[in-house]
């Protein structure tokens, strides 16, 4: 176990960091404009929490991160899982799932503007299809290396197919699946941030956007740092999730 | 030093992901299985587009695509697009490279360097980056200087984490060996320690290539001037979609393209690894 102040000396790189910001700043040794000091990016961040803007866009940022993200694991594990255990599925698909896995995401965000809008359903699309591959190859590596000694076993003590997906395969594609669920959250983020900020009209890349064009950097920067956090928290929450949900593994 | 770890395990999936893609994409090719699903795709992508299911605004024909594509090749726009965003994308990732190869080398050899960077990198790593755009577009304008350094700020993350874990795992015995030979902290360093952790490097290079094209569009696509992500928001603003889609079958192909060349430089850098044999 680490103690409080292992932790402490841990990530005082960090507060360094972040007292040379508000130094620098505060010494007027770059222009303030383009730096603001952290404690004024602090007040601003309270300001924009107070007024209920970051709420609101944060709450429909993360409502189509989720989303997006729900649809790509559901949509993609089950492709994965079926693609392992069915082979035709598996020769037509796969090309495909290669084919498609180094397209960059973002490459689809006008297009996905073009049939969508501006609205939650480009977001929500662009992220399910950026999201889905990761969590495709994710499953379908899992599966495909369930213990042929343990589907035998199953088939020979009388499961179906839909019994070995449950009790056998899908068991045994967890931890890689998650892991393909967690590069995919990583990619939600990032989706989320760049589609937000070439093209929309509400959520945290938007509110940068517009702090940005009316001058308030302190707030700019708040946000920015809010989306950054977020980000890095998602992976540590995922994190735990996934030891609990593996617990079982010795 | 369980500190990189909450990270470094993410860095790993990331790795395997891209690693096995590249490997299988290459498997798919030889096997003439990912032609045939080129081929379908086009196919299939032209006869829906004229079954008049759809408005050609939704989907172009492929055809008409292609004709954009050869319009803009001819008029010269194509190349000056071209040039831009793979010299953008380039030039953030071998900085990226260099610095990031560099950065891992030091902490893995300074206490104090490790100490310092630790965090920092853990921290970041899972975070999105791109988010920081705004802030590097107000600090450094729209030209080419910002977009190179968001390139580099996100690109970087991946190499450092592979150079920490590749040199790492580079086998005691030889540096103990090498030691006793009389070699000094230089030699070390560039005849033992780095080619020993190659193979984890250009892994963690191979993850950064996609993220560097893939950043370098985003930036073209948020500042907007020449480049194929700021042709494609034009397009698309225009509402100009055979436009759009071009961009998309151009940016594929630069993708496919840096991925597979990446891939050979892995087998030439490493043709003296075993790895490299068994694929052959």
């Amino acid at each position: 176990m680490q103690s409080v102040a292992q932790t402490a000396f841990r990530y005082l790189p960090i507060a360094l960091m972040a007292l040379a910001w508000e130094l620098i700043a505060r010494l007027n040794l770059v222009d303030t404009l383009a730096l603001p000091p952290l404690s004024k990016v602090a007040v601003a961040w309270l300001d924009l929490m107070r007024d209920g803007e970051l709420l609101d866009n944060g709450a429909s940022s993360l409502y189509r991160a989720f989303a997006g993200l729900f649809l790509a694991v559901v949509a993609g594990g089950g492709l994965g899982l079926l693609m392992a255990r069915w082979r035709l599925l598996d020769m037509f698909v796969n090309p495909l799932v290669e084919l498609f896995y180094p397209l960059p995401k973002s490459a689809l965000i006008p297009v996905t503007v073009l049939w969508l809008g501006f609205g939650d359903g480009s977001k929500i699309f662009l992220i399910f299809l950026g999201c889905m591959i990761p969590v495709t190859i994710g499953a379908y590596n899992g599966a495909r290396g369930s213990d042929h000694a343990l589907l035998w076993s199953a088939r020979s003590m009388g499961a179906g197919p839909v019994r070995m997906m449950l009790d056998v395969v899908m068991p045994s594609a967890l931890p890689e699946l998650l892991n393909g669920v967690r590069t995919a959250l990583a990619l939600a983020f990032i989706l989320l941030v760049s589609s937000e900020l070439i093209v929309s009209q509400k959520g945290f890349g938007y509110l940068i956007g517009y702090l940005g064009s009316t001058g308030s950097y302190e707030g700019m920067y708040a946000v920015v740092l809010t989306v950054a956090f977020l980000g890095f928290a998602a992976d540590r929450v995922y994190q735990l999730l996934m030891q609990w949900l593996l617990r079982w593994r010795d | 030093m369980a500190r990189l770890e909450d990270t470094a395990s993410l860095a790993a999936a990331e790795a395997d992901v891209a690693r096995d893609a590249a490997r299988r994409l290459d498997a798919v090719f030889q096997s003439g299985a990912g032609i045939f699903s080129i081929l379908v795709l086009l196919l299939a992508w032209e006869l829906f587009a004229r079954s008049g299911k759809v408005t050609p605004f939704m989907l172009p024909a492929f055809s008409v695509v292609l004709t954009r594509i050869y319009t803009d090749a001819v008029g010269g726009d194509l190349w000056i697009n071209l040039g831009l965003t793979i010299y953008r994308a380039m030039a953030g990732f071998v900085i990226a490279t260099v610095g990031g190869i560099t950065l891992g080398a030091l902490m893995s050899r300074s206490r104090i360097a490790r100490w310092f960077f630790d965090p920092i990198i853990s921290v970041g790593f899972p975070m999105p980056k791109i988010a920081f755009l705004p802030i590097i577009m107000l600090w450094f304008g729209l030209y080419d200087f910002s977009k190179i350094s968001i390139v580099v700020f996100d690109a970087i993350f991946p190499v450092v984490t592979a150079t920490l874990a590749g040199i790492a795992s580079v086998d005691k015995e030889l540096i103990w060996s090498a030691r006793n030979m009389g070699a000094n902290g230089r030699e070390l360093m560039w005849q033992i320690v780095l080619p020993a952790a190659l193979p984890q490097i250009l892994t963690g290079l191979q993850v950064a290539l996609p993220i560097s094209l893939i950043v370098a569009i985003v930036a073209e696509m948020a500042m907007g001037g020449y480049g194929l992500g700021g042709a494609m928001m034009t397009a698309s603003r225009y509402a100009n979609s055979p436009g759009v889609f071009a961009g998309i079958v151009e940016i594929a192909v630069v993708g496919y393209a840096l991925i597979k060349a990446m891939a050979a430089v892995r087998r030439r850098l490493l043709a003296w690894h075993p790895e490299t044999a068994e694929h052959t």
